[in-house]
């Protein structure tokens, strides 16, 4: 909702984009009809294709920095490729709104023979800029750089950090209203990444959109307003980076747990899943509510030295609700069980919006609570005296963990919630407001 | 296609540069520098003037008036080479520049326009010290008609153009096309009048006991736009006469055709190049 109020930057609707699997294994149509159809291929069988991605669609708002992540082979790049405009999507839409500038390869452009001056102005030029602006940038270009000395030389002596630092340099002084970066802060010295994620942050100061394509999860993080797990060619998950970066690394680690442990943990899951979903049908169709008090295993992580076993929303009278009125008590109650005990832990909550956006987190660390000792079965309830959320539909993530956030048991989306509301505000949350009049203004009717 | 073209204007400046860079790049780390694009030409000249006064001398009557043979032999080879290099770097220059193509927001086309406009630069800067030579022997200078040299210029440049583009876009998906080409173009060079002149098969064609052999010779000749390209040059520069201007127009219009086709192929193919290169 927010994106389409701020206006977008990139819209990508509906893409796909398919590869040959085999390279030169063409079949030619006639000239004739590949003049006229503009492919000299007839178009391949179903077994010959790799899809790179599979009818993806994403928006991402103007300002905003989205941070792609995903194993290799995911399609995060080919993403990348079809939003810069350098490959075609086999179908599907891709509408960008602005001036573009794709860090995808440094000095992708640079010539070895000839000065490191002149690459910069064939690059400058390259990458969009006039003669005239590129002499307007050319100090900062190479001050930034940090290749004055240099900069006469041929490119051919550069050291492979001279000539990516003057290729970032380059790029980044295009000064794109919409960039994308690929993998580039993978390489490069300690201090050159962080000078270039001072200079990214500056981007996204100044309000420039940028996507960023990273292995480096710890700058998606601490970059990025929203995150996007790419997993086969699809969008696995998107919304706020801790937890889309939370998912994807349980599912690497789950990945690497082998096949067998894997699939057996899959089923169980599935099993328990099921059950879940066949109690709450029968329990109430109208309310709709997910899962309750199964845990809820693929979005599960951590240790188990202490589980949390069941979750339960209670209203003023202890009753069990998933509906909330705005405005209304709720409490939260958690049944943990500590199979060993532990000395360091704290219990935290997250509440998650149908965007992924956090809306609210807190947990007892940051509270002040100071550890003492977690054994055997505990209750712990939250009570939220007044829950003002307004109308929507909300996910709880409940935490136990180390204090210095290493989970024993991380359950994500465990319960969803609904809150409603007899009027239509916006946003997140409800702050407690009064409206008073004074003057010559008039109501024919009160609020409320 | 007519905002394909303006395209092409558009990155006049990206055109203009990445020229600059393959000359520089050419001659850069050799002592000589840009001398060298004078010299290369100038050692050839001497080499096959040497060869063809007192090695061995062609009878004037049969080889028609191409005396002196190393001027007249020049006139023509220097822009053949600018064709022949055009063609042969344009050929290879979408899969050479692969890089750009598939990590840069950039307008492929430009590749072979810069093999075509660089080796054209490479012909222009080759002329002085042809035009020395000619002094040389010729202290009269050159005549007027010399002043037709840019229409003659400009038709090859177009076709060069057309050429370069289809080569270009078609050598991305068969990469055979190099070789042929480069098989095709020495073909091609003794289809095309430089190591004699038009006129001079011309003559043997239309003799009264002319076989079909040199009729169909002359024939395929004149077939090809090459030919009266050629015959513009020596008509303008070494014979000093009008040049032919019936023929000449015409070869400039079909090269407009060829460049538009070739325009329309390579932006037909334009997507497939990142995948491809």
């Amino acid at each position: 909702m927010a994106a389409e109020e701020r206006g977008a930057a990139v819209r990508v609707a509906h893409v796909t984009k398919q590869y040959r699997r085999a390279a030169h294994s063409h079949r030619f149509l006639t000239l004739k009809s590949a003049i006229l159809g503009g492919n000299l291929f007839k178009s391949l069988a179903p077994g010959e294709i790799f899809t790179a991605l599979d009818d993806v669609s994403l928006t991402i708002a103007r300002g905003e920095t989205l941070g792609v992540i995903g194993s290799n082979g995911a399609g995060k790049s080919t993403l990348l490729k079809i939003i810069a405009g350098t490959t075609k999507p086999t179908t599907g839409d891709v509408e960008v709104d602005g001036k573009i500038s794709a860090l995808i390869e440094l000095g992708a452009g640079f010539h070895p023979e000839i000065s490191g001056r002149e690459n910069v102005f064939i690059n400058g030029i390259m990458l969009g800029l006039t003669r005239q602006q590129v002499a307007e940038r050319f100090d900062d270009i190479v001050a930034f750089a940090e290749l004055q000395e240099f900069i006469d030389a041929p490119v051919k002596n550069y050291s492979s950090g001279m000539y990516m630092r003057l290729g970032f340099s380059v790029a980044i002084h295009v000064d794109p209203e919409v960039l994308l970066i690929d993998e580039v802060l993978a390489v490069g010295d300690e201090a050159f990444v962080h000078k270039c994620l001072d200079k990214i942050a500056s981007f996204k100061r100044h309000g420039k959109t940028i996507l960023l394509v990273s292995h480096g999860l710890e700058s998606v993080r601490r970059l990025c307003d929203r995150t996007v797990w790419m997993k086969d060619g699809q969008i696995a998950e998107s919304g706020d980076p801790p937890r889309v970066i939370d998912a994807y690394l349980h599912w690497v680690a789950q990945k690497e747990e082998g096949e067998l442990a894997a699939g057996h943990e899959r089923r169980v899951a599935a099993e328990d899943h099921d059950a879940s979903m066949t109690e709450g049908g029968a329990a109430s169709a109208a309310e709709a509510a997910a899962p309750t008090t199964v845990p809820y295993e693929p979005g599960r992580w951590g240790t188990r030295q202490v589980t949390i076993d069941a979750v339960r929303l209670l209203d003023a009278a202890g009753e069990q609700h998933y509906v909330f009125r705005c405005g209304d008590p709720m409490t939260i109650e958690l049944q943990l069980t500590a199979t060993e005990r532990v000395a360091d832990f704290a219990i935290g909550i997250g509440i998650f919006n149908r965007d992924g956006v956090c809306c609210y987190g807190t947990n007892t660390d940051i509270e002040r609570f100071e550890a003492g000792e977690l054994a055997g079965s505990a209750t712990v309830r939250i009570e939220v005296p007044e829950l003002n959320l307004i109308e929507g539909a909300y996910y709880l993530d409940l935490a136990v963990h180390k204090l210095d956030g290493y989970p024993y048991d991380y359950q994500r989306g465990l319960v969803q919630f609904r809150t409603t509301s007899p009027i239509a505000d916006v946003g997140v949350a409800r702050l407690p407001h009064r409206w008073r009049f004074e003057g010559g203004i008039r109501w024919k009717k009160g609020g409320g | 296609m007519r905002q394909g073209l303006s395209n092409l204007f558009r990155h006049r400046v990206l055109i203009q540069s990445l020229v600059m860079r393959e000359l520089k790049a050419r001659y850069r780390g050799s002592v000589g520098g840009y001398l060298w694009s004078f010299f290369n030409p100038l050692l050839l000249l001497a080499v096959y003037f040497v060869v063809f006064t007192t090695v061995f001398s062609p009878p004037q009557a049969e080889f028609g008036d191409t005396q002196p043979y190393a001027l007249f032999l020049f006139c023509g080879l220097l822009p053949w080479t600018w064709f022949a290099s055009s063609l042969t770097d344009a050929a290879n220059s979408l899969i050479a520049g692969g890089n750009l193509i598939k990590k840069l927001i950039f307008p492929a086309e430009v590749l072979p326009v810069v093999s075509v406009l660089a080796n054209g630069v490479h012909y222009l800067l080759g002329l002085p010290v042809y035009l020395v030579f000619w002094l040389f022997f010729k202290p009269e200078g050159l005549s007027l008609h010399a002043l037709w040299l840019p229409l003659v210029i400009l038709t090859q440049l177009v076709l060069s153009l057309g050429l370069g583009l289809i080569f270009a876009a078609l050598a991305v998906h068969f990469r055979d096309i190099r070789d042929i080409l480069a098989n095709a173009l020495t073909l091609w060079f003794f289809l095309t009048p430089i190591i004699y002149a038009r006129q001079f098969l011309q003559e043997r064609a239309t003799a009264e006991d002319a076989t079909w052999v040199p009729k169909a010779v002359a024939a395929v000749l004149d077939l090809n736009p090459m030919t009266h390209v050629m015959d513009g040059y020596h008509r303008a520069i070494f014979e000093g006469a009008l040049v032919p201007w019936k023929r000449l127009p015409v070869t400039l219009a079909v090269a407009v055709v060829i460049l538009l086709v070739g325009y329309g192929l390579f932006d037909r193919l334009r997507d497939s190049f990142p995948e491809e290169v």
